[in-house]
């Protein structure tokens, strides 16, 4: 399988992103930790928002916790006030949908958003939950046995790793 | 009843958290990823919905076997920020002292599915010998035993000096007061030498050092002003007045002249020292009001970082437990 260049997708996901903004200027731009944040951080900076961008972690939300335990590396969840606001949320890979539920769910804990966009760089199929993003970089098909892994956050570039 | 090897206890089959006894022998990793993990609460503790669900339907005891109000309410309050649901039991007015041995009150508490015990107990050694008796995947977090551990105050102080100083490589630290009895004082000994840092103090008078106090790494002071010299972090500690009565000091003023922390003998530290208590403070016993409200103290700080530094606790014990049952589940099937 070839992977795609992250750099052209994400000018991909600008112009499909502008879409969705285009009569809304007041947006927040919220990236899920590690990889999640580092393609926030392009399209926040591409796409001019000018609310500062929030940062989410959501070690305290996933439902894996009684099986697995808490991730052993918690960051800071840092956002901006999303009361009332469009909130645009990026992830890196959305798969099964469970790393969404969480962040929707850590989201409500800040405030209430008028409206949430999901916007992911790729989409690589096996749902396990309703959820589906508004706009995704490009759609992948990924045996269950291989996950794809985002390097960054310099020169970001993706890898397949085996299971 | 003194603790066997405290890390075969503390960590399961990967190296994780899943009881909290003791700072002794955890490595810096551990004691990093707490002090991140807590880090990371402070964040949640902002925000106008301070809970977080990891521990919901988890049921936590607050076992106090010895009065402590603050320690045992920014417990209640740590446990009722994760959404577990808490029961508080002041055992030195319930069973116990109607005849109930230990063993006994905990079979009880067991009965009723509880999933982490919080032990505060005057016997050094009792929560290992909790940890070491009860039913697999049940968390006990020691929250003081005697003269032995203080493991959550030496972390919260631990988080604070890291929120303060950024790192604890190049600080030099002053420990003062009462050495010999202070489980605070060990705790504290222990975490901050894993940490890195290179010069750890205590000052006191000879009767309240530990004569080995020295095979820990630290060097011990009796006079105040030496001792204090170019220090980064004054941590005071409470002078506990029962000694009084026993022949360890002479009277209160005497102490207070020679070790209590005035704003002269402050003087002696780096101008921009913090100053630490873990509380309840003795103004005019081992500090001076002016100092204790001075600009230079983080006294409350300490009290604020108590609550995310024990829900980080509480949070990595039961995920330590929760995945030692999932691994001994997997094991079973296979």
């Amino acid at each position: 399988m070839s992977l795609p260049q992250p750099k052209q997708l994400i000018a991909s996901m600008v112009e499909d992103l502008a879409v969705h903004t285009q009569d809304n200027p007041d947006i927040v731009m919220v990236g899920i930790h590690t990889g999640g944040a580092w393609i926030a951080q392009q399209l926040h900076q591409q796409m001019k928002i000018e609310n500062e961008l929030g940062l989410l972690d959501i070690s305290f939300y996933r439902d894996d916790f009684s099986q697995n335990g808490l991730h052993p590396s918690v960051k800071d969840s840092q956002l901006p006030n999303i009361e009332n606001k469009t909130v645009i949320l990026v992830d890196d890979v959305i798969m099964s949908g469970r790393t969404i539920r969480a962040a929707m769910n850590e989201l409500f804990d800040y405030g209430r958003p008028e409206k949430i966009i999901l916007a992911c760089l790729l989409d690589v199929g096996h749902r396990e939950l309703p959820i589906q993003a508004d706009v995704v970089g490009k759609k992948l098909d990924c045996p269950l046995s291989q996950r794809i892994k985002l390097s960054g956050p310099d020169d970001l570039t993706l890898s397949i790793v085996t299971l | 009843m003194q603790p066997m090897d405290p890390n075969q206890i503390q960590l399961n089959q990967e190296g994780r958290l899943k009881h909290f006894l003791t700072t002794e022998g955890l490595s810096k990793e551990i004691l990093t990823e707490i002090i991140e993990t807590a880090n990371s609460f402070i964040s949640t503790q902002e925000r106008s919905v301070k809970t977080v669900p990891i521990l919901r339907g988890k049921t936590v005891v607050n076992l106090f076997f010895e009065n402590s109000t603050r320690t045992r309410s920014t417990f209640e309050l740590a446990a009722k920020r994760l959404s577990a649901n808490i029961l508080n039991l002041d055992i030195a007015r319930s069973a116990t002292s109607k005849g109930e041995t230990l063993m006994d009150t905990l079979w009880n508490l067991e009965s009723m599915y509880s999933d982490m015990f919080v032990v505060r107990h005057a016997d050094s050694g009792a929560a290992h010998f909790i940890a070491q008796h009860i039913t697999p995947n049940v968390a006990v977090i020691n929250a003081g035993d005697g003269r032995h551990a203080h493991p959550t105050q030496a972390m919260l102080d631990m988080l604070t000096i890291h929120r303060e100083k950024g790192s604890f490589e190049n600080i030099s630290v002053a420990i003062v007061g009462d050495i010999l009895h202070s489980r605070v004082a060990r705790s504290q000994i222990y975490a901050l030498k894993t940490l890195g840092c290179n010069d750890v103090r205590v000052i006191g008078p000879n009767t309240l050092i530990p004569k080995d106090i020295e095979s820990l790494g630290v060097r011990a002071f009796n006079n105040m002003k030496q001792g204090l010299k170019g220090v980064n972090v004054v941590i005071m500690l409470r002078l506990q007045k029962e000694r009084m009565q026993t022949a360890l000091l002479p009277s209160e003023s005497e102490y207070y002249r020679l070790y209590g922390l005035t704003t002269e003998s402050l003087a002696y530290a780096e101008p921009d020292a913090i100053v630490m208590h873990p509380g309840p403070i003795n103004r005019g016993v081992e500090i001076e009001s002016a100092v204790a409200d001075g600009p230079q103290s983080v006294i409350l700080k300490q009290v604020s970082n108590g609550i995310p530094m024990r829900m980080a606790v509480m949070a990595m014990a039961m995920g330590g437990q929760n995945q030692e049952q999932t691994l001994s589940e997997q094991e079973e099937a296979k």
